[in-house]
């Protein structure tokens, strides 16, 4: 990774924090309107522990949910990909489900499962993500050129043979893109949860504290945690692409 | 059951669409001695693919029989190799693992080393030398065409497939690509097949020439080429060659219906 890779985006996060601080100092606009970046050292010198306890919580739950997605996810689109029965008979049940805003199935599932908070934030982070990558993967499979499968069928390969070598590896791109959407979607779902659940753990109920006790910038600390997780959750992701889908990126040069 | 390698009987087929059957092959005939290369051109969609799914083992006729070195064709076979209009590389291969790909599957007594070795030389062969640790996104049309032309032959196949391998090419590439198949099948003996939309490629590089009817497509008419063996682009400028293109041409408006039957005999 150069040098300029690293310092633009530092440089744009820089300006925005600075337009941000111009912005309320220029309104004077106080803290119970909108806080400023400059409260936000304050807020995580005060509540740091909180932070590391309450991250982690919210990290794991987060990424296990993610997992799950990606298992189910697969699995169904293999599912879809391979079989136009079950392509023709799931679609619509999965579209409806997507549909569903899933704050209105938090607080449902919050009730179906009262008091296992982490079942229940891990399944809500689950349903919320593994949508973009069962369609991913079911598109990617369905649209495989019949040549691929041609060129091994035969030399007599096996229905497996040409998954492994073939389907799959071709599926990767796809499978990647939507993970990274999937990402951000998980981390959506998991604080909903967090957020609405009573007596809950994680970010999400920190945040749901400084609300209670109207702390703006405990709040705003928050947003800004949860958007940093996002972003070094996303580019685990980017890390993982390029090392087992890396072929896909052409270079511009040629 | 006979010295041909490839031998094509009464062969009848029909695909099943909504509006019922519509056949596409009535009476198909072929027949490739050993070391044999036949090229087979026809109208648009008279079922020249379907043909080589047939060589292939990739699909059964309603009626007829596809023999290979003596054996019926019932399902797909390792002793076929395959190309296509589309080379159908594996992006996230590179050049040299593309064309071992066939070893992976075929059962092969050589070890890895020889494996490697011979997709090598085979690269080698066909002007690729240098591109091995390439990807397949890194080279132009002709090139991976190349490199398809080696894995379809990478296992020694006893019989090749080409389905119009060099019908997306330029004019200058692809005449190049017809060397490059002289060049091949002089160092890599094979009994091919060659589906084609060009006849001067057909009577270039076929020691035979097959002309299927439209659809329902029977073998309408077979020449055996005068240019065997010969390798110069010059030689289809020669009367001869001109006088064989024009038959072939006209067999293939007959083909098309354009004109009947007793015209084309005169």
């Amino acid at each position: 990774m150069s040098l300029r890779s690293i310092l633009v985006p530092v440089a744009a996060i820089l300006i925005f924090g600075l337009l941000w601080e111009l912005l309320v100092w220029a309104n004077g606009w106080p803290n119970y309107v909108m806080a400023s970046p400059s409260d936000l050292p304050p807020a995580y010198a005060r509540y740091w522990e909180l932070f590391i306890v309450m991250g982690w919580q919210t990290l794991w739950r987060t990424v296990v949910g993610l997992v799950l997605a990606i298992i189910f996810g697969v699995l169904l689109g293999m599912i879809m990909g391979f079989s136009r029965l079950m392509r023709d008979a799931l679609y619509p049940l999965l579209v409806g489900f997507n549909a569903i805003p899933k704050a209105t199935v938090v607080p449902i599932v919050a009730l179906l499962f009262v008091g296992d908070h982490n079942f229940n934030t891990v399944l809500i982070a689950f349903m919320i993500s593994f949508f973009p990558i069962a369609v991913s993967v079911s598109i990617g499979l369905s649209t495989l050129e019949p040549e691929y499968r041609d060129i091994l069928r035969s030399l007599g390969a096996s229905r497996t043979t040409i998954f492994w070598k073939i389907a799959l590896p071709k599926t990767l791109p796809e499978f990647f893109g939507a993970l990274k959407v999937a990402v951000t979607l998980a981390f959506i779902g998991t604080n909903l949860m967090e957020i609405v659940s009573p007596h809950g753990r994680g970010l999400g109920a920190l945040f749901d504290s400084g609300k209670t006790n109207s702390d703006y910038p405990l709040m705003f600390a928050v947003l800004i945690a949860l958007a940093l997780m996002g972003i070094v959750l996303y580019y685990v992701v980017v890390a993982l692409e390029k090392v087992f889908a890396g072929w896909a990126e052409r270079s511009p040069s040629y | 059951m006979s010295k041909n390698l490839i031998e094509i009987k009464g062969v009848r087929h029909a695909y099943q669409t909504k509006d019922g059957p519509l056949p596409v092959l009535d009476g198909l005939e072929l027949s490739v001695p050993e070391g044999g290369f036949a090229a087979v051109v026809g109208p648009s969609g008279c079922g020249k693919s379907t043909l080589t799914r047939l060589v292939a083992g990739l699909m059964k006729p309603d009626h007829g029989e596809v023999w290979l070195h003596g054996e019926l064709v019932k399902g797909p076979k390792s002793i076929v190799g395959m190309a296509f209009q589309n080379p159908v590389l594996l992006e996230w291969r590179t050049i040299l693992q593309n064309v071992m790909l066939p070893l992976e599957i075929v059962p092969t007594k050589m070890s890895k080393r020889e494996q490697e070795e011979r997709a090598r030389k085979l690269l080698a062969l066909v002007g690729l030398e240098g591109f091995e640790g390439k990807r397949p996104s890194e080279l132009s049309g002709g090139m991976r065409q190349r490199a398809s032309l080696c894995r379809s032959i990478v296992h020694k196949p006893e019989v090749l497939i080409l389905d119009e391998p060099f019908g997306a090419l330029d004019a200058f590439t692809r005449e190049d690509l017809w060397q490059t198949m002289h060049k091949v099948k002089s160092e890599e003996p094979f009994t091919g097949v060659l589906i084609t939309h060009d006849l001067r490629e057909s009577i270039f590089l076929a020691d035979q020439v097959v002309v299927l009817s439209g659809r329902p497509a029977k073998t309408q008419y077979v020449m055996d080429v005068h240019l065997k063996g010969q390798r110069d682009i010059e030689h289809l400028y020669t009367p001869e060659s001109a006088d064989a293109l024009n038959i072939l041409r006209h067999q293939i408006q007959i083909a098309q219906g354009r004109t009947d039957h007793k015209e084309a005999v005169q």
